[in-house]
């Protein structure tokens, strides 16, 4: 029978233990019946350190009995998971009964082998100027969100989630929510948001709120994404993933290693944050053969807006491409405040242009970057300058830049915009500057579209 | 005897091992290496997921070095980082990559067609050829003698063959198609000589400004999104090496998916033949377990060495090398090694050093003689970008090209985001004879004048910031319209225009050359009281700009024709200026 002889932040050590398995899932029970679930961390001898998810608030090393059950943490999967809502360790808390799985599947997953993956070329509309003309989203993509405290991410979030849609339509579709610790009003946002709609059907929850174990919220993207991948992958199904917080969830796992010791590597972070993080974000995709597709929407707030912070840092190294929102287009009251010049989507270029989305979308997408840093260039001049340094072009520019942020980036909530609504409100504005200027376009579609 | 489990690392008693060995851990056989040794106690680095490993557990000692097949059947194909193939593993195990899954690196059953070009009784050592296998319609293999085998050929074999059966016959010991070579090990080369030839990429800012030669190495650091990985993609797609080996280390699953789909359909520009005839892959995308991703770079080198040693120019890319470096920063913190710089170990910088070291130019062993490059590409990943972080440090210690990536220019959309101010190339002397003689003597001196004209429009742009444009005098008004066309025009470059995307090294010579004229006659032309708005309005610049979207053999005729017409406009405006 184990002992525990230490406990120490959210870490148990016991002691005694036989045949105790690297990773295995471990009950511990406490005097007054309680069951709180952990995670195997480390094994030497007879010792085995135990992360225990729910905190070790309350347990003692006399009366607790911990068993091992030899397997991993795992979730039950099966069609009746669309339309619930499930705890950060996959319990369900919406008051309806269990569901009965199907299957149990270990929450950590395997990799996917990069030969039998698919390359994600669908494009994915999301109503979204900023997005579907710059920065476009596609089928199996992993897309993050950078965000700030304050800022509108959720309704960003909820936008797409509410407004996506591929060309001619497909299999079904489904939204999965993984929350780690935010409040309790941005949960219920989104609830509200997806009962409005009625996406609450084919939607899947699993909700950790910030007054809920810090420690949990490590098993709850992971958990997200096996139900995920199950209705990707077995049902056939495109599934839309949102992650929120993910800052979050990298303090949980901070917590953690600090508990343990380890040697830090920037701001105090796991040396494995990047590792830790791949394991998460490369579960989205396509798989060779399967209709279905996971696309990964994780949201993260940067702290103090700062983009070289480790999280921020290590996400935009791992996944394809970034949606960044700016403060100060927040404070011109642009919503969605997307600034385009920093955000990038790396899939783009294979989504996009002749029998994708339109012949033009290339030549104009990359116009409207160069003009708009050119106009944004122009802005910082006029600062120093004033507006009598600038000569005509330049006032040009200027004139498109402020247009662009008022009709291109501003949109409303509930507008979608269709592809083609964006492509032409582009040379509508493109029209601002001279012919000549727009040399990233190739003359056939300007003689197509801006004489137009 | 597993006695303790932390992560990828375990530790096990096991009696009479030498460091090194490659070990089976546990009742799945995961694949490992021994690290470490105290006394009976063995560290081990284990190449697969060790979740369900037990203390008990077995440990079965191999007694053999972590190890690469070499031999017909590499090209084409995608191997993990300890090279096992990954169609193998998806026929045994399925999408998911499942543990402990054992498939031969190289294809046991497929024969090859084997054709001797030794003969029977004639002596032969290390490195010497004795056939070859038409591995793909692009590449020869050579069937080389291996390490530790001569003397007088026996018996020499025609036909076809698996890489097992015996081709030859050597002083008794029979030869077959594969070899097995440790993979921490460097092969080495007869004689290193100095480098000499461009490794031509098409990349107009790399082989005109900071051009990269055979047999050396380069390092691409840069913050996400400015385009390293782009970059890479473009070299291994349009270089002209003979054999590219890329190494996924630690990156994007999509990416190598990517490379997978594209390269079939690409055509050599030179052969015409499809470019995955000449690519090796290896990958270790990031969610892949870290310890293979340490030996992934390893398993590259190896490789290519081998190529090498055929008498072929070989690129390795790795991208990107941080996260090997922080794959041995984690093992380093699970053996509870004292840090150095940034939690990193200190032997990082030795590490980098022999790695890049494995690059070179010079003579294989054996005959007949020959002559074999392998050329290293390695993108460092600084956090948050900023370049003073060890990785990037410690590279640019060994490295004698640097292309620093700019957020600020990828921030703009110029592509590649190269920054021209900051990167360098050391090998511009040693290739200038070979740009003088093959593409223009006057190659060296343009590429020089572009480069002045650039950075002094960076000064220049500092005072317009502050003062504006009306305060420079005419002379640097047209520094700052042509260093425009030539970043706009010559450095910009896109890597999805399927012209743009390939630039020969005369069709970059000769954009550029017009580019120098157009500056070289306009300040001429502002001696005679013609002004820099006027020059602006000349038609024929635009045509320049076209260039870059033009067809390599239209290029030379319509340049010169460029070059007529603008001497012609530039005379009419010395005419216009002298009536006023």
């Amino acid at each position: 029978m184990s002992k525990a002889i230490e406990i120490y932040g959210p870490l148990l050590l016991v002691s005694e233990v036989s045949g105790a398995l690297y990773d295995e899932l471990v009950e511990v029970e406490l005097k007054n019946g309680d069951i709180r679930s952990g995670k195997v961390l480390e094994i030497k001898d007879d010792k085995a350190l135990i992360q225990i998810f729910e905190g070790t608030e309350g347990l003692d090393l006399k009366t607790i009995k911990t068993r091992f059950t030899g397997k991993g943490l795992e979730l039950g999967v099966s069609k009746d998971l669309l339309g619930r809502i499930f705890s950060g360790l996959g319990k369900p808390i919406d008051n309806a009964p269990d569901i009965i799985p199907e299957k149990k599947v270990d929450i950590n997953g395997s990799s996917i082998n990069p030969f039998s993956r698919n390359y994600p070329n669908d494009f994915i509309q999301t109503g979204i100027s900023t997005i579907d003309g710059l920065n476009t989203l596609t089928r199996g993509q992993k897309l993050p969100i950078f965000s700030g405290s304050g800022l509108p991410h959720s309704r960003l979030a909820a936008q797409i989630a509410r407004q996506a849609k591929v060309k001619g339509g497909g299999s079904d579709f489904a939204v999965v929510f993984g929350a780690m610790g935010i409040t309790f009003e941005d949960a219920e946002f989104f609830i509200r948001k997806f009962r409005e709609t009625g996406a609450i059907e084919n939607a899947v929850l699993f909700i950790n709120l910030a007054s809920d174990p810090a420690i949990e919220r490590i098993a709850t993207p992971r958990a997200a994404l096996t139900a995920a991948e199950y209705m990707a992958f077995d049902l056939n199904m495109h599934v839309l993933v949102i992650l929120t917080d993910m800052t979050n969830y990298c303090e949980s796992l901070r917590e953690v290693s600090a508990a343990r010791k380890e040697v830090p590597g920037r701001r105090g972070y796991p040396g494995y944050l990047y590792t830790d993080l791949a394991t998460i974000y490369e579960r989205a995709g396509r798989i060779k053969g399967k209709d279905g597709s996971i696309t990964l929407i994780p949201i993260l707030s940067m702290p103090d807006d700062d983009k070289t912070h480790p999280i921020p840092d290590l996400t935009g190294y791992i996944t394809e491409g970034q949606i960044i929102l700016d403060r100060a287009l927040e404070r011109k009251n642009i919503y969605p405040p997307i600034d385009p010049l920093p955000s990038l989507s790396r899939l783009r270029d294979k989504a996009i242009g002749k029998g994708k989305t339109r012949e033009d979308h290339p030549n104009v997408a990359n116009q409207l970057f160069a003009s708009y840093a050119r106009g944004r260039e122009v802005r910082e001049l006029m600062v120093i300058l004033g507006e009598a340094a600038l000569s005509d072009i330049d006032k040009k520019y200027l004139k498109f830049a402020d247009e662009f942020e008022d009709k291109f980036i501003r949109q409303d909530e509930m507008e979608d915009r269709s592809i083609e609504d964006t492509l032409n409100l582009s040379w509508e504005l493109l029209k601002i500057l001279p012919k000549d200027e727009l040399k990233r376009i190739k003359p056939e579609f300007i003689d197509k579209y801006y004489e137009a | 005897m597993i006695k303790k489990v932390a992560g990828p690392l375990v530790i096990a008693n096991i009696p009479d091992c030498k460091k090194g060995d490659l070990v089976k851990v546990g009742k799945l056989r995961l694949v490992g290496e021994v690290i470490e040794i105290r006394g009976d106690l063995a560290s081990i680095q284990v190449y697969e997921e060790t979740s369900g490993l037990k203390v008990g557990d077995p440990v079965q000692n191999t007694g053999m070095p972590l190890s690469v097949e070499l031999g017909p059947g590499l090209l084409s194909t995608m191997f993990d980082g300890i090279q096992r193939p990954l169609v193998e593993l998806e026929k045994a195990s399925g999408v998911f990559i499942a543990r402990g899954v054992e498939v031969p690196s190289l294809n046991r059953t497929k024969k090859w067609t084997f054709k001797p070009v030794k003969n029977k009784g004639d002596e032969v050592s290390v490195g010497d050829i004795i056939g070859e296998v038409e591995e793909t319609s692009l590449i020869v293999h050579k069937i080389m003698i291996p390490h530790g085998i001569s003397g007088k050929i026996e018996e020499i074999k025609s036909g076809s063959f698996t890489i097992e059966e015996t081709i030859a016959k050597i002083s008794g010991q029979e030869i077959t198609m594969l070899q097995k070579w440790p993979v921490r090990k460097s092969r080495s080369l007869k004689q290193k000589e100095s480098v000499s030839i461009p490794l031509t990429t098409g990349q107009r800012i790399i082989d005109t400004m900071f051009p990269l030669a055979k047999g050396g190495s380069a390092c691409v650091p840069g913050p996400f999104g400015a385009g390293k990985t782009v970059i890479q993609h473009q070299l291994a797609k349009w270089a002209d090496a003979d054999i590219i080996v890329f190494v996924g280390c630690g990156e994007r699953g999509n990416e190598m998916t990517d490379v997978l789909q594209e390269f079939p359909e690409l055509k050599d520009p030179r052969t015409g033949k499809p470019l995955l005839e000449r690519t090796i892959l290896i990958a270790n995308t990031s969610n892949m377990p870290i310890a293979a991703r340490e030996a992934s770079v390893y398993t590259g080198a190896a490789i290519a060495e081998y190529f090498r040693d055929m008498g072929y120019s070989v690129a390795l890319m790795a991208d990107s090398t941080s996260r090997w470096a922080e794959a041995l920063r984690e093992m380093s913190g699970r053996l509870e090694e004292m840090p150095g710089e940034e939690g990193y170990p200190a032997y990082l910088s030795s590490r980098l050093a022999d790695f890049y070291e494995r690059s070179g130019y010079g003579k294989c062993l054996g005959t007949p003689e020959r002559e074999g490059s392998l050329t290293i590409i390695g993108s460092v990943s600084p956090p948050g970008g900023d370049f003073s972080e060890p990785v990037v440090q410690n590279t640019l210690r060994v490295t004698k090209v640097f292309w620093g990536l700019d957020y600020a220019l990828a921030h703009k959309r110029h592509f590649p985001a190269i920054n021209w101010l900051q990167s360098y190339s050391l090998y511009v002397e040693n290739l200038s004879k070979y740009f003088k003689e093959n593409i223009g003597e006057d190659f060296p001196a343009i590429r020089e004048e572009a480069l002045r004209l650039l950075a002094k429009e960076a000064e220049l742009e500092e005072i317009v910031r502050l003062v504006g444009m009306e305060s420079l005098s005419q002379k640097e008004q047209l520094i700052l319209f042509v260093c425009k066309i030539i970043r706009e025009d010559f450095l910009y470059q896109s890597a999805f225009d399927p012209i743009d995307q390939f630039s020969s090294l005369k069709k970059q010579y000769n954009i550029l050359s017009l580019i120098m004229i157009l500056h070289k006659k306009s300040l001429e032309i502002l001696d005679f009281g013609v002004e820099v708005k006027d020059i602006q309005k000349i038609d024929t610049i635009s045509r320049i700009s076209k260039l870059k979207l033009t067809k390599e053999e239209e290029i030379p005729q319509e340049a010169e024709s460029i070059r007529q017409d603008m001497k012609n406009k530039m005379e009419n405006l010395i005419g216009r200026a002298n009536n006023e």
